[in-house]
């Protein structure tokens, strides 16, 4: 399949889910699919760094919870969702340009700049975690520490506080901007910015002898990779009105780059269904208490890293574009352009 | 002088490789470097470069000093720099990796590949082919192709015959040849193909133990005693 058919398919298929899901899930069902779609939003600002421009950040989740809070603290103060949503995605892409200014042009090494993301994480973990009290409040919005933020409002039609989204608008909201961030990937990496982004993954040193300046663009891709993992977190705090300092917690770092291995490095729909499937198993397995569910996703890890390295989108697509001729008929649909 | 070195020195970490290069290389000349393996040719390109740092010394470009000029910097100047190993992009198309290379062109993306492909005819039927599918051979042609799209006026070309088969080092020859030709370019060329380096090099520089010891003919590479004492091969 072609790049632009695999594009029009991939986003037809959204759009089923997202019309289709509504007709065929009930309440529980729907609601929970919202949150899987918040984490797959999530998963895809990881596997865009990550798979895409080669930056190895355990702190993605740093991101997500800032988006979140940011959300949640500006909707108590203003009532209308509009700006909180917007200032949701542009906090955290601030901030990740902050952080990704220092790493890149400060030539930290990959491993490092795992260390600093997973370091700044705990950082905010360990600082949200401690505003429990009256005297940590932002306008009317009280921080709450390790009890978190209840009774957050959600979403509401743009510019009419009093019309909020009942559970089956928000999941359209969460699947349309979850394609939309898709769409908008897909468009980025068909572009020569993608591309130069895709370079200096595969070889950042001769991307730099080109004329590249590689660290403007590790930047630029650490930057957009944050502000949707903000808007992952806006999308989270809206499902259950509430948000937490766990969000910064390890496990969930871990969580998110589990969903992207599992589902493939590399490719755009992998970290979408790596999420999803995560996401619905630990569901299961929360419901049949019978394992933990930490020691399932670790053991998921270890066969997908030992056997599957790849993921599984990878692997069924190399299935279906096997050819008979070996290299010699192997064709370009480049890294840029996969789904 | 397009490029002239004074003196100049680096290495990895505490080992010193180059211990005081000096040389000068005029526009539009091609300049062989020859020597035994381990003498410091590949570091020399690499210092000239800016991929490791000159510890002491100078770098003058087109009159200007760019002995502290990163990398980056050096080939927005105009060097471009075909590595050992070539280092295309494997998962980029043929296509993409020529685009890639069109950064620093002035011209028009579509119609400065058009005019590298008319050097290049082998590449025209590869653009939709990944650059790890490539061979050798074809991955070679692809970092020439690929450095020339951004039209340097000086290019440093590091043992681009290396591991490659006889067919493609003949039509690398002529590629270079017909550029020599047209004047276009100024190359720097380090080699241990002795028919190559004297089919394209105007005159030859002898490096051993990190310093250029001698300035020879191409002719005079077809000496056995010369060849033995300085480069340690059979011409």
């Amino acid at each position: 399949m072609t790049g632009w058919a695999s594009f029009v398919a991939m986003v037809a298929a959204g759009l089923a889910l997202l019309f289709g899901l509504p007709m065929v899930f009930d309440l529980f069902g729907l609601l929970q699919m919202t949150v899987f779609v918040a984490m797959a939003v999530l998963a895809l600002s990881q596997g865009f760094i990550w798979g895409y421009g080669g930056v190895m950040s355990f702190g993605q989740t740093a991101f997500f919870g800032l988006g979140g809070y940011t959300y949640a603290v500006a909707v108590l103060n203003m009532g209308d969702s509009t700006v909180p949503v917007l200032l949701s995605v542009l906090v955290p892409t601030l901030f990740a340009a902050l952080l990704g200014y220092f790493m890149f042009y400060g030539r930290i090494s990959d491993a490092y700049i795992g260390v600093i993301t997973l370091t700044v994480t705990v950082i905010l973990f360990n600082v949200v975690n401690s505003t429990a009290g009256d005297f940590y409040t932002i306008g009317n919005a009280a921080l709450g520490g390790f009890n978190g933020m209840p009774s957050v409002p959600p979403l509401n039609v743009p510019g009419d506080p009093s019309s909020p989204l009942d559970p089956e608008q928000t999941w359209y909201a969460a699947m349309g901007a979850l394609i939309l961030v898709y769409v908008l990937l897909r468009m980025i990496l068909a572009s020569r910015f993608g591309r130069v982004v895709v370079a200096i993954r595969e070889n950042e040193t001769r991307a730099q002898l080109l004329g590249y300046d590689t660290r403007l663009y590790k930047l630029v891709v650490f930057a957009i990779g944050g502000g949707i993992a903000g808007l992952g977190g806006c999308l989270y705090t809206n499902w259950g009105s509430f948000i937490s300092p766990t969000v910064f917690g390890l496990a969930a770092s871990a969580q998110v780059l589990i969903y992207v291995l599992v589902g493939g490095l590399g490719t755009l729909l992998g970290p979408i269904l790596g999420a999803f499937g995560i996401q619905y198993l630990i569901s299961l397995i929360g419901t049949q208490e019978a394992v933990n569910a930490n020691l399932v996703l670790g053991a998921i890890l270890v066969v997908f890293v030992l056997l599957v390295p790849q993921g599984v989108v990878p692997v069924v697509r190399g299935l279906f574009r096997r050819v008979p001729n070996g290299r010699r008929g192997r064709v370009a649909e480049a890294a840029v352009v996969e789904p | 002088m397009m490029l002239q070195v004074e003196a100049l020195r680096s290495g990895y970490g505490r080992i010193p490789i180059l211990a005081g290069v000096s040389l000068a290389v005029a526009k539009g000349e091609f300049v062989g470097i020859l020597g035994h393996n381990g003498m410091g040719k590949s570091t020399l390109l690499r210092t000239l470069m800016g991929y490791l740092p000159a510890t002491a010394g100078r770098v003058v470009f087109e009159e200007r000093d760019i002995t502290r000029l990163s990398p980056t910097a050096r080939a927005r100047l105009g060097i471009g720099y075909v590595p050992q190993g070539r280092e295309i992009f494997p998962a980029l198309s043929v296509h993409e990796n020529l685009r890639m290379g069109c950064l620093l062109s002035s011209r028009d993306e579509r119609r400065t590949i058009e005019d590298v492909l008319a050097k290049f005819p082998r590449l025209r039927r590869l653009l939709d082919r990944t650059g790890g599918a490539l061979s050798g051979g074809e991955q070679q042609l692809l970092a020439l192709a690929r450095c020339l799209c951004g039209g340097p006026q000086l290019m440093l070309l590091d043992e681009p015959t290396e591991g490659i088969q006889p067919s493609i080092i003949d039509e690398i020859v002529e590629i270079l040849q017909a550029l020599q030709r047209g004047n276009e370019i100024t190359v720097v060329l380090v080699e241990q193909n002795l028919k190559f380096i004297a089919e394209l090099s105007q005159r030859i520089l002898i490096i051993q133990k990190g310093a250029i010891t001698r300035e020879t003919s191409p002719e005079a590479v077809q000496d056995p005693a010369l060849i033995a004492e300085f480069v340690g091969m059979a011409a």
